[in-house]
């Protein structure tokens, strides 16, 4: 069961660990909306080291506004970018955030 | 925690502009890319696995080498690791063509 | 590079095993300035060798991957995008599911989803991986260098509309322009508008129209001929 829907705020989490992760560094810490649940898949960052019968977890297509992603962001405002971004990273975030 | 950015998340770095030539691969780049292809199909080699050796190349040798001479590396990295050869066959088996090579000697 | 890349018989061609005579004295010429041949080239052949040699893989296998990566192209996308703009059911299939509507008329997109992303008058979409080089290979084949690059990687998602530009396309203000990170296990095929001027035109001539480049969202697909 997604625990994230169409529609909803999240914030990618504001971690860094080490070793292979699919989660690019100018998302973390930011927060998006869901445009939309892409299905279930194997994490990469368990695959990566031969877990290949790791747990399937929701794939969510997250939108950023470029606004949100870089400060002297000089285009349009409603210019985005989206990132196919797995459960484990994002936490729900307040409207504003 | 905090932020190290690893060297292949490269995402919103400055840069300069595109080179957008398209030279036709070398020969053994073509290989590589074949050898992958039939490496991942005899499930030897997993997406992620490659990806992961190729990012843990590490700064310095990331952007030193080509995409292909990465890849090259990558592939020879995880078939290490899933003893599908030893490091010791992959390094008399490269003397052995160095030498053909530069004597054009018939093994 | 110098060596026997630049010849127009190279050892990369032979995925040879050790039953194969081959003269390389007559065919390959060391130069005596410096090595003609690099540490990645050498283990290049190395691997192919040493998969050969362990029965891994046979030499014919090889030849054939190497023939088939040799014959891949855009033109199965193009087939995809050039159907869908003349056939409203059919472009419906695609945007829900790319990797069955292609199957639907015989071609294969592969095993890896692939997501269809419709340009609109609202907006327009640009495909790239920063993280590596991820890409619809299934219906486009390999993807170009600059795709791969540094440049590209690190600045599509942070000015799209520069880098666009360089590719001589410019997306007017009012629309918007969405760049698509494919950081995981979807590769996304942008279909763009058809262009004006192209509506009488049958989906074999309007495949011409479609380039490469259009499916990655970094150019517009190609105007009719007047």
């Amino acid at each position: 069961m997604p625990r994230f829907a169409v529609g909803d705020v999240v914030r990618v989490r504001r971690a860094f660990p080490p070793g292979h992760v699919r989660t690019p560094y100018f998302t973390r810490g930011r927060s998006g909306i869901v445009d939309a649940i892409a299905g279930n898949y194997r994490n990469p960052e368990e695959l990566a080291y031969g877990r290949y019968d790791a747990p399937t977890l929701p794939l969510y297509r997250v939108s950023f506004r470029q606004a949100d992603l870089w400060p002297e962001y000089d285009g349009p405002a409603a210019d985005t970018t989206i990132v196919d971004i797995y459960e484990n990273w994002l936490e729900p975030a307040e409207e504003g955030q | 925690m905090s932020g190290e950015r690893r060297v292949h998340d490269m995402g919103g770095l400055a840069a300069g502009p595109l080179d957008r030539e398209e030279p036709e691969h070398a020969a053994w780049e073509k290989r590589i890319d074949a050898i992958r292809a039939l490496c991942a199909k005899r499930r030897l080699l997993r997406t992620d696995e490659l990806r992961r050796n190729t990012e843990d190349l590490g700064p310095g040798v990331y952007d030193k080498l080509s995409y292909h001479e990465r890849r090259c590396a990558a592939i020879a990295n995880t078939l290490l690791q899933k003893n599908v050869f030893t490091v010791d066959a992959l390094g008399r088996k490269m003397s052995e063509i160095e030498r053909r090579w530069t004597t054009g000697e018939v093994p | 590079m110098a060596g026997p890349d630049t010849h127009s018989h190279d050892h990369g061609d032979h995925s040879h095993g050790h039953d194969h005579e081959h003269d390389h004295a007559r065919t390959f010429q060391p130069d005596i300035e410096d090595k003609p041949f690099s540490h990645y080239q050498v283990m290049a052949e190395a691997l192919g060798e040493l998969l050969i040699d362990s029965g891994v893989i046979t030499a014919d296998e090889l030849r054939q991957q190497l023939e088939w990566l040799d014959a891949r192209s855009p033109a199965d996308g193009a087939k995809l995008v050039a159907r869908a703009w003349t056939d409203p059911g059919f472009k419906k299939q695609l945007l829900q599911d790319v990797n069955a509507a292609a199957e639907s008329i015989g071609l294969s997109a592969g095993d890896i989803p692939i997501r269809a992303i419709e340009n609109t008058p609202a907006v327009h979409n640009v495909v790239v991986c920063t993280l590596c080089s991820c890409y619809p290979r299934g219906l486009l084949g390999l993807p170009p260098d600059w795709y791969k690059s540094r440049e590209y990687r690190s600045r599509t998602v942070r000015e799209p509309r520069a880098v666009l530009a360089e590719f001589g396309t410019v997306i007017p203000k009012e629309v918007e322009v969405r760049v698509h990170d494919s950081t995981a296990d979807l590769r996304y095929l942008v279909l763009p508008m058809q262009p004006k001027g192209s509506e009488s035109m049958k989906a074999d001539a309007l495949e011409e129209l479609v380039t490469r480049d259009c499916m990655i969202g970094v150019s517009l697909p190609r105007s009719p001929r007047a």
